[in-house]
């Protein structure tokens, strides 16, 4: 069996006295498409942030491609190809949207060791790529604070996507979009995916998360409670009980 | 080893440490409970002292009596202070390099004001406490460290009641770490801290009394206790008033040794450099959250 | 225009400007015009790290010091090799005191660099404010260390006695003003390259999201560092002439916290997201500065600039830089940078 992109190995965080993360283990194979929810408060975005590296954790190891990166700082671990969106987006409000997605270009494409740099005219031709891959390219000239709720998540879409990543982290990014804008982001993300990228997608819209993923996790109060085919996870009667309260 | 020497300075720094205390609440709560690096705090304690003088020298009231008169006036300032500072910076999410030179600016502004209009001679008050001391056998008790200490031990429990047992103080340790909660419960996120601020600032007018009954002041006195006041709130950790109160005794009592033993030109590097070693070390202070 | 073209502008600018001096000016000209320029230098060197990153520093007084300082212990070397040296040392000394201007100033870059490098590495982790305020305790125990250094003077100060003729300029302070525009050149030239290249976009998203900027893999600890010890560097170049300008250095002049108010000042009023800002900063403060020091006093000068940095602060948080481009509606900085 080939050894797993990601692995979670007993991750704990704590904010002083409160158990945030308690002894989570996940297993992400390459090309995957893994679902992630849990009620509110649950630690998703916790974990999230301690996979990435902006949170330390206290607990437990996590291993990318084979490299252990605890302890690694957030920016190194974007260029091993460990990218993520963030639930609230967080454009860079200084610069132009096209700006916007040339900083991982600049600071993730173009500082691996041993890959091809990109030229001034290539970095150009890069994000007008992305930008339009996300339907943004008549943009690409506005400050970010202009634009819509979906644009702005796309733009955040985009940007993680800019870095080249090999597992991709989609933090909530369709909350308080229609039906339709819905479908759009996860018709991106399965886009993606067919491109390689290994995706993890966490997500609050069950119709969102069903129809994406291939393997669904549950986390309910920092704790793993299921792991599996969606089908029978959303069947399994912790997990129904965790959101429905009984 | 003199021992009454290093029990006089001992003494001498806990009573100093108590007036450290009082001249770092007002900093503890607008920096560690709302958030605002007010650097210009020492300003207002300055003011505070020249207030406090003025009404000594005219009306020969008590200068710790004046400071209890002129505490509204130095609430009200607060809060319009605050209400400045919102409306320019928190409300458009520029407090981090605008709001600090604000501050900076207004701290300058008061001490080149007080510059201008008092000069730089050096000022005190007289109050029957200034000159006689305690001896507890071969110990001072200098009253004019002690009468002051006490004070602020009073202003301290006061804050501290206030803090955690009425709604009001409660919804101020509040608004740092849940401001959602707060609109949740009705209540104004911006007026609770308009009001912390306009008592952080109250705070100064005490303190400022207390200053000049230690010490003779001049205007630039203020920024000496920029680094102590940061560096007894670091090193407390933020937003704890206990800590405050600890951290305050310890740096008084470091500076009355370094002051003692190495001579007074070392005593500002004492609180800087602890300042500096506590953010390299444990930024999050004693008793932080 | 490419980066060697604007600094040969503005060398003709420069050279122009001494000229002018020369020829219909008088010496007070030219300690007047130094002194404008130093703020130049100082302002520039700010704003790499408070308008580019972000990051507050209040002690530029005390980088500026340590220029100073350095330039007072070389000297003070230079002149009691044979008493302070061992024997063995003293012939390789003799050779190479006294050291030129020059070789100080860039002695005095060095190590104010290192102190930048120090501090930031103990606090650039923490939040922005707690290196502001680190930096403050930083100019305070640089000060108090400098006041029990009898080497140096102490607080009684020390003089250092610059030649009164030097060939080519005539007078020291034509000398000095020259050195002084040739430092401000390169700060302004660094800045202007800083804007426009990859670390330009580095220090804006530590400046706008630095969170943000890690996932995107940008290195900000590292950048942080880089800004802290350039401007840290410029700072301690621009001070290290000081004791040949002045003559008699005390601590309380070194350390002066006009130094610090002017070099938060000047950029904030002038603008901070462009190197531009801090120069039309230094130049109108510094001149009103120079003008009202002569006209009302030296203290009335400093409540201007007070006065001036809140207002603007509260009023026009893009300085004199973002009126231009609101009145005017010049093409924005945002757009100026997609184009390069």
């Amino acid at each position: 069996m080939t050894a797993p992109l990601l692995r979670v190995d007993r991750l704990s965080k704590r904010f002083g006295g409160f158990v945030a993360l308690d002894d989570v283990n996940l297993d992400v194979a390459e090309g995957e498409r893994l679902g992630l929810i849990g009620p509110n408060g649950s630690g998703k975005s916790t974990l999230v942030n301690c996979i990435c590296g902006t949170l330390h954790n206290e607990a437990g190891t996590v291993t990318f491609a084979g490299e252990g990166i605890n302890g690694m700082g957030a920016h190194e671990r974007t260029r091993r190809g460990l990218a993520r969106s963030f639930q609230l987006p967080r454009p860079f409000t200084s610069m132009s949207v096209a700006d916007n997605i040339r900083v991982p270009l600049l600071y993730t494409v173009n500082a691996r060791r041993g890959a091809k740099h990109l030229s001034h005219g290539e970095l150009q031709d890069r994000c007008m790529e992305l930008l339009t891959l996300v339907s943004l390219g008549d943009k690409a000239a506005k400050d970010p604070r202009d634009l819509t709720q979906v644009e702005m998540r796309k733009l955040e879409l985009a940007r993680a996507m800019a870095t080249e990543p090999k597992l991709l982290i989609a933090d909530e990014a369709m909350a308080g979009l229609s039906h339709s804008e819905v479908e759009d982001i996860v018709a991106l993300l399965i886009n993606l995916n067919g491109r390689g990228i290994t995706i993890i997608m966490i997500e609050h819209i069950m119709r969102a998360v069903m129809s994406f993923s291939q393997r669904l996790v549950v986390l309910v109060s920092g704790k793993k409670i299921a792991d599996g085919m969606p089908e029978t996870v959303i069947e399994n009667p912790e997990v129904v009980g965790a959101y429905l309260g009984t | 080893m003199d021992f009454s020497l290093l029990a006089n300075a001992i003494i001498a720094g806990l009573l100093l440490g108590g007036f450290y205390a009082a001249v770092t609440a007002g900093i503890s709560i607008s920096f560690g409970m709302l958030d605002i690096v007010n650097i210009a705090h020492p300003a207002f304690i300055i003011v505070g002292s020249y207030i406090a003088y003025i009404v000594n020298a005219t009306f020969g009231i008590d200068p710790i009596l004046a400071s209890i008169i002129v505490l509204p006036a130095f609430y009200a300032l607060g809060a319009a202070v605050y209400q400045v500072y919102y409306l320019a910076f928190e409300k458009r999410g520029q407090e981090a390099l605008r709001g600090l030179a604000f501050f900076f600016g207004v701290l300058f502004v008061t001490e080149v004001v007080l510059l201008l209009v008092f000069g730089v001679d050096y000022r005190s008050v007289n109050a029957v406490y200034i000159g006689p001391s305690l001896h507890l056998g071969s110990v001072e008790l200098p009253l004019r460290l002690l009468v002051p200490f006490l004070f602020a031990a009073a202003m301290f429990a006061a804050l501290q009641i206030f803090l955690s047992r009425t709604f009001i103080g409660r919804a101020v340790m509040a608004v740092s770490q849940d401001p959602l909660a707060l609109r949740l419960m009705a209540v104004n996120p911006t007026r609770i801290k308009r009001i912390a601020f306009g008592i952080s600032i109250a705070t100064a007018s005490l303190a400022g009394a207390f200053l000049i009954i230690i010490q003779p002041v001049i205007p630039s006195v203020g920024r000496d206790y920029i680094g102590r006041v940061f560096a007894i709130c670091v090193l407390g950790g933020l937003g704890s008033l206990p800590g405050t109160v600890i951290a305050a005794l310890l740096l008084g009592v470091l500076e009355s040794l370094t002051s003692t033993y190495y001579g007074p030109s070392w005593a500002p590097a004492v609180s800087f450099g602890i300042l500096l070693l506590t953010l390299a070390v444990r930024p999050s202070g004693l008793l932080g959250r | 225009m490419r980066t060697p073209i604007f600094i040969l502008v503005q060398a003709v600018i420069g050279l122009a400007l001494y000229g002018l001096f020369i020829f219909y000016g008088n010496d007070y000209w030219f300690y007047a015009g130094y002194t404008v320029l130093q703020f130049v230098v100082l302002a520039t060197a700010w704003n790499i790290l408070g308008g580019y990153c972000g990051y507050v520093n209040f002690g530029s007084a005390g980088f500026f010091a340590i220029g100073a300082y350095s330039t007072v212990f070389l000297y003070t070397v230079g002149q009691q090799i044979d008493d302070v040296v061992p024997e063995s040392l003293q012939g390789v000394m003799h050779l190479i005191f006294p050291l030129s201007l020059p070789t100080m100033i860039v002695i005095g870059g060095i190590c104010a660099g290192l102190v930048g490098l120090g501090t930031g590495y103990l606090t650039l982790r923490l939040r922005g404010v707690f290196f502001a305020i680190a930096t403050l305790a930083l100019a305070v125990v640089l000060e108090t260390l400098v006041v029990n250094w009898e080497f140096v003077g102490g607080s009684r100060g020390a003089y250092v006695i610059p030649p009164s003729k030097i060939p080519i300029f005539g007078a020291y302070i034509h000398f000095l003003f020259a050195l002084m525009i040739v430092l401000a050149i390169v700060a302004l030239a660094c800045a202007r390259l800083i804007e426009r290249s990859r670390l330009g976009y580095g220090f804006a998203t530590i400046r706008d999201d630095e969170l943000a900027a890690e996932a995107c893999g940008v290195p900000t600890l590292r950048l942080k560092l880089t800004a802290t010890v350039l401007s840290g560097a410029l700072m301690g170049m621009a001070g290290a002439p000081f004791p040949y300008y002045i003559g008699y250095v005390e601590p309380s002049s070194a350390f002066n916290l006009s130094y610090a108010v002017n070099s938060i000042a000047m950029p904030m009023i002038g603008g901070t997201t462009s190197w531009v800002g801090p120069l039309i900063g230094a130049i109108l403060l510094g001149t009103l500065q120079q003008l009202a020091t002569v006209t009302i006093s030296s203290v009335a000068n400093l409540l201007i600039v007070g006065l001036l940095l809140i207002g603007f602060v509260i009023v026009a948080p893009n300085g004199i830089v973002g009126l231009w481009q609101d009145w005017f509606g010049k093409k924005s900085v945002k757009s100026r940078r997609s184009e390069t």
